[in-house]
């Protein structure tokens, strides 16, 4: 009963949010380059939905009145996103966003439909003539925020608060894993899994649980900035998500892997303008820019922010790599042999915990 | 050991106690005939006032104030449209939480990334030093207390007094209770009124001690959990606290089994708050004939004195 109420309702308020959003300016003179986002949580999240929304911001900076852009915050993933996308399809987008990855199925269905129509989905992997796809390698900066996990903790125990048990999460939890124990290899990682993308009051009490469990740093793969001010009641690390979290705790936050979509949406849309836009599959680290780390807690020694700095400069000149061989899974049976790294599509496909996480991935 | 289990207790607490207050107020409302489906509503919108006014001021007790007449004047609004222009109640009420959930939303932009240090916890002196005990019980913030307070007071209320017995008869029978010269609108919109300040109360306790901040859609459904509560708690005030513990302990614990590396699918431990508390209310509720007593039968009836 709980779950249907919540659905009916999250449907009700999608649809609501979406009319308001699209009555908002249908009508404009010069005819601008409709651009449509579709946000998995609200624009106020202060972590993935927020930054999304950074770069629909940029793209009206860029281009001021030759596009017009569109939003629909918290839209759940599944049927109700459906109804949404081809909302926005119908109602004259021509470049739409959609920016989480259970809208993948949804996205591919409308843009059957709506073949004149472009679409950009985040974090899939399913693409289509007119679907493109684009992501962060985000692992690039959880390798980063690892090694200093990796030096700062004290207790050799880092929580990691989770939210579904899919590759991109996965990946991020074993780039922290590989890169805190190449600096200290006595480090476990506890993962706890809130079946939510963002649930602050769950996301708090999964860190709060962590911490009573010993963990004395807390990272996460959830949009809300909650396990970071129990960090910082606690007095114990964290690690932002998506985008600079450290108000939130100053003393606690160490650093934040922020997601930059700005370049890639100020591009894709230019190619839309120039008609030169192709169905591609972008996949950007910190050489492209599409992800940055949040200034490092001072309180961070200096030693430390060198050999962070260090691994940045080298996975952007490609000496770094942050899966590189060897890596051994749980049972200790080697999945990448030294001298080689993972490949693109091991890691677009990770379903094994690498050695040093504690606890089976739930399936 | 000792120590750990404390730690996972005061969890517990600030777990549950957002949803007593939903749920114990929600009772009352429900016993006197209403169906106000805006709880998760009334949740965001008493979590938006207390947040804002303790930014502002910083002043715990304003604060909490301002999160339980947030919730009060939502349920006014939900109140007038159903019990004086007797609109449909199910309809009035998921209105209530989307406009809510919207209404929050925009009162609280500019309080996006704003922290508040916490509620303060009232230690009771000499008692809050004992081992154990001395933190977990004579050692929280008043809104915990307060949680306590409301159940306790709402079982006697509705159980002992006349005006609960007003209210009660309002619920069952309101025809029969208006013509024994009560007033059936006012009544209602007494409970109505109680129901919202209790669910802002709760909305208050996620923004000021659960997480001291505020982000959009914060509640996350809890208000919707607490309307389950008190269907499953078969109305009555007691249960639903025990409900809404067993809710938040299982919850808790079950993250813990998962930090610990217990060796369940975590969609398994996910599931459990809600299927355990579903069970085991159904289960302490299951005799048939008292659960159609303390069902209230006029229930999501509107009622009009000509009618």
């Amino acid at each position: 009963m709980k779950r249907f109420n919540k659905l009916a309702s999250l449907t009700a308020v999608a649809l609501a949010t979406a009319t308001m959003a699209m009555s908002g300016g249908a009508q404009a003179q010069s005819d601008p380059l409709k651009v449509g986002f579709v946000y998995v949580g609200p624009i106020g999240d202060h972590g993935w939905s927020y930054e999304h929304n950074q770069g629909r911001l940029a793209l009206e900076k860029e281009f001021g009145d030759k596009v017009q852009t569109t939003f629909v915050e918290k839209v759940p993933e599944g049927a109700d996103a459906q109804r949404v996308i081809n909302q926005l399809a119908t109602s004259g987008h021509d470049l739409i966003f959609t920016t989480s990855f259970g809208y993948m199925n949804p996205t591919l269905r409308v843009a059957k439909n709506h073949p004149d129509v472009h679409f950009e989905h985040a974090t899939g992997f399913k693409r289509d003539k007119n679907v493109a796809t684009y992501s962060g390698r985000f692992y690039e900066g959880r390798h980063v925020a690892g090694l200093i996990a990796g030096k700062m903790t004290k207790t050799n125990t880092i929580g990691y608060v989770a939210s579904f048990p899919i590759p991109e999460v996965i990946r991020g939890i074993n780039a922290v894993a590989i890169a805190a124990r190449s600096v200290n290899p006595d480090v476990k990682i506890k993962v706890v899994w809130v079946s939510s993308w963002f649930d602050p009051g769950k996301e708090a009490d999964a860190a709060k649980t962590m911490i009573d469990q010993g963990v004395d740093i807390i990272m996460q793969h959830t949009d809300s900035p909650a396990p970071i001010q129990v960090a910082e009641s606690r007095g114990v690390w964290a690690v932002g998500q998506a985008s600079n979290m450290s108000a939130f705790g100053s003393k606690a936050h160490l650093t934040a892997i922020i997601d930059n979509w700005s370049p890639y949406y100020v591009a894709r849309t230019k190619a839309v303008l120039d008609k030169t836009w192709d169905s591609t599959d972008t996949w950007g680290g910190f050489k492209s820019g599409m992800v940055q780390m949040a200034p490092y807690n001072e309180a961070i020694p200096a030693d430390v922010v060198a050999l962070a700095e260090t691994a940045r400069k080298g996975i952007i000149d490609g000496s770094v790599h942050p899966f590189a061989g060897p890596i051994k899974d749980q049972s200790g049976k080697i999945v990448v042999p030294a001298g080689e790294v993972a490949s693109d599509g091991m890691l677009l496909g990770m379903d094994f915990y690498v050695e040093g996480v504690d606890g089976k991935i739930p399936n | 050991m000792i120590d750990f289990v404390v730690l996972v207790l005061l969890t517990i607490i600030t777990a549950s106690t957002p949803l007593v207050f939903a749920a114990i107020g929600e009772i009352v409302v429900e016993k006197a005939g209403v169906l106000n489906l805006g709880v998760e509503g009334m949740m965001i919108v008493g979590a938006i006032g207390a947040f804002a006014v303790a930014v502002t001021t910083g002043d715990a007790t304003l604060a909490i104030l301002a999160g339980a007449l947030s919730g009060l004047v939502l349920a006014f609004i939900f109140g007038f449209l159903t019990l004086y222009l007797l609109s449909n109640q199910v309809a009035t009420g998921l209105a209530l939480t989307l406009f809510g959930i919207g209404f929050s939303a925009l009162l609280g932009n500019g309080f996006v990334g704003q922290t508040y240090g916490g509620l303060p916890h009232l230690d009771i002196p000499i008692l809050s030093d004992l081992p154990i005990v001395g933190q977990l019980i004579f050692g929280q913030d008043i809104l915990v207390y307060l949680s306590v307070v409301s159940a306790i007071g709402v079982t006697w209320f509705l159980g002992r007094t006349r005006w609960g017995l007003a209210v009660r008869a309002v619920g069952e029978n309101h025809d029969a209770a208006h013509s024994i010269g009560f007033s059936v609108a006012l009544i209602r919109m007494g409970a109505v009124l109680f129901g919202g300040a209790m669910a802002g109360l709760g909305g208050a306790y996620l923004s000021l001690a659960h997480t001291p901040l505020w982000v959009e859609n914060m509640t996350a459904g809890r208000g919707w959990i607490a309307l389950a509560l008190v269907v499953f708690a078969s109305w009555k005030p007691w249960r639903a606290f025990f409900g809404a513990y067993l809710f938040g302990g299982i919850t808790i614990i079950q993250l813990h089994a998962q930090g610990f590396g217990l060796d369940v699918p975590s969609q398994i431990l996910s599931m459990l708050p809600y299927l355990a508390t579903i069970v085991v209310l159904v289960l302490i509720s299951r005799d048939d004939s008292r659960l159609r007593l303390s069902a209230p039968a006029c229930l999501g009836r509107s009622f009009h004195a000509s009618g």
